[in-house]
């Protein structure tokens, strides 16, 4: 892992004791996080430029709808006359990875955001978004079981040893299951300030993700997309950095 | 005495061409509503397409042709690899329709005793056309089956006669910078080359083909002229090709070059040597029901029966 990552991370860790209003653990009680964003004066601010809590619950469900398109489309497009194209399987399995993907760049653009927009109360999306990229996962990888391995667990097996991006497909999902299931209320009281240190795995996840779709564009030597999305992985972890230097 | 004379047909009476055009289309509309009500012909709503390209209708083989289901035009003409146009399955047929196929010739030549420059129309009459229906496996596990109208690569080497130090033949396709999008990344070193052992290329499976559901092949499945050779990866199949070379010495074909640990010479279709990137065991047959389970692959693509004897003694792993 680059060491700016790292340096991400563990800066992130530290986040906590700064006790800045842009770096609240996320697991904070929403009543709280509601008074915070409507405090009057805090950090110099006018008090009406910040969404309120409820303001941005409002937007949540306009979201949920808006993460759901790529299901919507794949209904569209299957309903259609060109269907999912000559090869449907493939098609989903890389449109669900595609997706995944997506939804965990926007679910990093959250922090940053925040900070630019100086909105904290956006970080009520962040959650949902998190879990929507795990759904989309969820279904990239039952679908490689399912039309790949025809749900054989003898055939997942031997598919993970035997190749180095499947390999790295579960390396980067399986922390992000642990994240899910950690994502609740409950366990961010439980786990309290170790629960932001366990989910600063995304970050790994991410890295992870970038590398597994570079290695399945390796055959066709057309890295264009896989750099993409590690281009603007990058700008969106930059932004966080250059932020915090500029604090310090 | 009067000879007898084949009265003049009036102009009235000819089916003018777009009568002829609708004619077919709801002829064609009738059978794919008949295909979906599970009544008519399916066959024929398979072979739905291409209706601008003229027909070129080969004498079935039933001898060299296998009875599952056809895959639709649809898919054939809609999803490929041709990396001239793309490396998307759908590049080909979205840019493909700007390569020049006419005029066209066909270089045959290096070590025979009779080179000679074959025009298109030439080559076409050259022999027999046949129809065939081919298994295409392509090495990345899916599969179709495709009713191609050619004759034996055999019947044009015969022509140029390969001198006793031919063990090679070696298929160029065609170059055109201005035509194909896909030449300006260098995922291979342009032009794209295959070759065949001699007698492989000689086999009577191995068709130079020109045709594709009774019509003159699409340009992106390899116009005006490709190879099929069924018994291995498709890629092994070089389309488009304007120079055919008998060689003495094995030449290295474009994927060696590109991808040596991933793509050998012979690259015969076989279960067991996955590709270092996925497993060769099953392949997807295009045009299943999307929850299908996957098609066990046959080794040499069920051609064994024909093929494995040329193989005797060989280590397929080894020479993949």
């Amino acid at each position: 892992m680059p060491a700016w990552i790292c340096a991400v991370i563990s800066s992130q860790g530290r986040e906590g004791s700064t006790g800045s209003s842009g770096s609240q653990p996320p697991g904070l009680p929403e009543n709280v996080n509601a008074s915070r964003g409507a405090a009057p004066g805090n950090e110099g601010e006018p008090p009406g430029r910040r969404w309120t809590a409820r303001a941005v619950g409002r937007f949540k469900p306009v979201l949920f709808l808006l993460c759901l398109f790529p299901v919507v489309r794949w209904v569209f497009l299957a309903t259609g006359p060109g269907g999912l194209g000559a090869n449907p399987p493939e098609f989903l399995i890389r449109s669900t990875g595609i997706w995944a993907l997506v939804l965990l760049w926007v679910t990093l653009c959250i922090t940053p955001l925040r900070r630019l927009l100086d909105q904290p109360a956006l970080l009520r999306l962040r959650r949902m978004l998190g879990l929507f990229s795990f759904f989309y996962t969820v279904l990239h990888v039952l679908g490689w079981a399912y039309w790949e391995r025809g749900w054989s667990l003898m055939e997942m097996w031997a598919d993970i040893v035997q190749r180095t991006f499947i390999w790295i497909g579960v390396l980067a999902t399986v922390p992000m299951l642990l994240l899910a299931l950690t994502s609740t209320r409950g366990w961010m009281r439980r786990l309290g300030r170790g629960w932001q240190r366990l989910h600063a795995a995304i970050y790994g996840i991410a890295a992870l993700s970038v590398w597994h779709f570079w290695l399945v564009r390796s055959g066709k030597v057309d890295y264009r997309e896989p750099v993409a999305y590690g281009l603007i992985l990058a700008v969106i972890l930059l932004a966080r950095l250059i932020r915090r230097r500029s604090r310090a | 005495m009067s000879r007898f004379r084949i009265p003049r047909i009036p102009a009235a009476e000819i089916t003018p061409h777009e009568v002829w055009l609708s004619r077919r289309r709801w002829l064609r509309q009738a059978a794919a509503l008949g295909a979906l009500a599970g009544t008519g012909p399916a066959a024929l709503a398979a072979r739905a397409g291409g209706d601008s390209l003229p027909d070129l209708e080969g004498r079935p083989n039933a001898r060299f042709s296998i009875m599952d289901k056809q895959t639709s035009w649809r898919d054939i003409t809609g999803y490929n690899n041709f990396y001239e146009f793309g490396t998307d399955k759908e590049d080909p047929r979205r840019h493909a329709g700007r390569m020049v196929t006419e005029p066209w010739t066909v270089e045959v030549g290096g070590e025979v005793l009779k080179p000679r420059t074959f025009d298109i129309d030439a080559l076409r009459r050259l022999a027999p056309l046949e129809e065939r229906v081919y298994r295409l496996r392509c090495v990345e596990a899916w599969s179709m089956v495709i009713p191609w109208v050619g004759y034996p690569l055999s019947e044009l080497l015969r022509q140029v006669q390969p001198t006793g130090n031919a063990r090679y033949v070696t298929f160029e396709t065609a170059l055109q910078p201005d035509a194909m999008p896909g030449v300006k990344r260098r995922i291979i070193d342009w032009p794209y080359v295959e070759a065949l052992r001699l007698d492989e290329a000689m086999h009577p499976l191995t068709l130079l083909v020109f045709g594709l559901y009774g019509k003159v092949l699409p340009n992106q499945n390899g116009a005006p002229l490709r190879l099929a050779v069924p018994w291995k990866y498709g890629f092994k199949s070089g389309k488009s090709i304007v120079r055919i070379r008998c060689v003495e010495e094995m030449p290295y074909s474009s994927w060696m070059v590109a991808a040596p640990t991933e793509y050998g010479f012979y690259a015969n279709v076989n279960p067991d040597v996955p590709h270092p990137r996925w497993s060769q065991a099953t392949e997807r047959r295009i045009g299943d029901h999307i929850l299908a389970p996957r098609v066990k692959t046959r080794m040499f693509n069920g051609y064994g029966e024909q093929v494995a004897s040329m193989y005797a003694g060989m280590d397929l792993r080894r020479d993949f």
